[in-house]
């Protein structure tokens, strides 16, 4: 038997510029050497893809869509992660009053409970291709817990790097396995400069910059697995939080490349994104016809959405104009309402960015951008109890009694 | 009037290789007017044209971003230091 050390059987692929178009071999960088634009991969355009059925027999994870994921040949990390339940909700259809609703489940994602499980996946194995001993990343909470979950599955250190207001369900998480965890005290994006600045003087992975071309790739199998899992067929729509934007513009990507590839036929879903009124430089953009972004300071109870500078912002726009969808931003009120509507209608108990989903979701039907014919898949990136904080338990008739039969019995009496 | 200027490796490759340059200027725009006119070849990838049209790069007053201070006009103090930063990156 050959025994293969960890990310020597992958190869990154290499990279392009979306800008300028200037190519380079494979390498841990983000931005283009020339123009600073955003690297991304390139994909070899005579590669096999597999047929429908391939896939479906292929183990339920992520790597089911490896020929469109950044890396050739076989990876050896996170082999796990992916294939969430998408799972229809009908109460919630009702409330909204549209066709049918879907919910994609990411809040039971492998191994840490959120979306950020998929681009860690396959970040953490172009790192260890490219040689990278240690990975890191700037966080607001959801992804530190994914790259220490995966790091110390690896055997690679973690360096984590955090504003000091991330939940601490989600503090402990990361320390737990492992990680070097350093809170600053500032914004995300005082978190993000700073990780820039380390990625450009020290040798570490930082999945979210100077591997995120490789990293970002990840998101689109949400939107591979939606298409599979309804039957390889497309929803009318989708909707999605923003907080860097990466995941609605990968949502867009996903799905072209998979009407591009003949995987499903019909039309790409109209995107709609979804961010809190205390931080929503995109959805301001979108609402405003706008092409530039206007960086906010963040202030919203929904901290994993906390991005006042969003990276991939005006990819986003772009995403959500060419599918025909729009944006909605809500307030913390309606975003914490939406997780406990979300819970006792479906079951799936979200943090404050599937509220976020749910809220802009009613807003959008009051609107009538979410209409009676349609079919709806509403993004849940992560799970409730990494917030649990956030729903006020005194919102709740939660009894207290004695051991005696008959107090139960006048507990549910009602 | 002394401003330190900062400059990434990816744009230290286009000004000889240095990563930290002395300029003057009363402003933000001028201080990197100044280090452009030192390094031509910056100019088309951090000029304040570019940066408005691309947003690639991200222009920091001593850690803190400018467009939160009046941008490319914020006023500068001797003693200032500037960071040019790469905006691909998080999320």
């Amino acid at each position: 038997m050959t025994v293969v050390a960890p990310g020597r059987s992958v190869r990154p692929l290499p990279l392009r510029c979306g800008h300028c178009g200037t190519t380079t071999p494979a390498s841990a960088q983000a931005a283009c050497p020339e123009c600073l634009g955003p690297l991304e991969p390139v994909y070899p355009p005579d590669r096999a893809r597999p047929s429908r059925a391939e896939i479906a027999a292929r183990p339920p994870s992520l790597w089911r869509y490896r020929e469109w994921l950044p890396l050739a040949g076989v990876p050896t990390l996170s082999l796990d992660t992916g294939f969430t339940p998408l799972v229809e909700a009908p109460r919630l259809a009702g409330l909204l009053g549209v066709a049918r609703v879907w919910i994609k489940n990411d809040t039971v994602s492998h191994p840490s409970l959120s979306f950020k499980d998929r681009v860690v996946a396959t970040a953490i194995n172009a790192a260890a291709a490219l040689g990278l001993d240690r990975i890191g990343c700037a966080s607001t909470g959801n992804l530190a817990v994914a790259v220490a979950a995966h790091a110390a599955r690896a055997g690679l250190p973690a360096v984590i790097l955090i504003p000091d207001t991330v939940e601490p369900a989600k503090v402990i998480a990361t320390a737990a396995a492992g990680a070097r965890v350093i809170r600053v005290r500032g914004t995300y994006d005082d978190v993000n400069r700073l990780a820039v600045q380390l990625a450009d003087r020290r040798r570490i992975g930082i999945v979210n910059v100077n591997l995120r071309p490789y990293y970002g790739e990840g998101s689109k199998t949400v939107a591979f697995e939606i298409a599979e899992q309804l039957g390889w067929r497309l929803p009318d729509a989708v909707v999605a939080p923003m907080a860097g934007g990466s995941l609605l513009s990968k949502l867009h990507k996903g799905f072209g490349e998979f009407l591009s590839d003949g995987v499903v036929a019909g039309r790409a879903p109209r995107l709609y994104g979804a961010q809190a009124a205390g931080c929503a430089p995109i959805a301001a953009a979108v609402t405003a016809g706008s092409w530039r972004i206007n960086p906010v300071v963040p202030d919203t109870v929904a901290r994993s959405l906390a991005i006042g500078a969003p990276a991939d912002g005006l990819r986003a726009v772009r995403a959500i104009a060419d599918s025909g969808g729009w944006a909605a931003a809500v307030g913390d009120d309606a975003l914490l309402e939406a997780i406990r509507i979300l819970a006792e209608h479906s079951g799936v108990f979200a943090e404050t960015a599937g509220g976020v989903a749910l809220a802009a979701a009613f807003d959008l039907a009051r609107a009538g951008r979410l209409g009676p014919a349609d079919d709806v898949v509403l993004c849940i990136t992560a799970h409730g109890l990494k917030t649990p904080e956030a729903i006020a338990p005194d919102q709740f008739d939660l009894p207290v009694i004695s051991t005696r039969l008959a107090d139960v019995e006048r507990a549910i009496a009602d | 009037m002394a401003i330190t200027v900062h400059l990434p490796s990816l744009l230290a490759r286009h000004a000889a290789g240095v990563r930290t340059h002395l300029v003057g200027g009363a402003t933000v725009a001028e201080a990197l007017t100044n280090l452009t006119r030192d390094f031509p070849e910056l100019d088309r990838r951090i000029s304040e044209a570019t940066a408005a049209r691309t947003q690639f790069v991200l222009v920091y007053l001593n850690d803190e971003d400018v467009r939160h201070h009046g941008g490319w006009t914020a006023p500068l103090r001797d003693g200032d230091e500037i960071s040019l930063v790469s905006a691909i990156a998080g999320g």
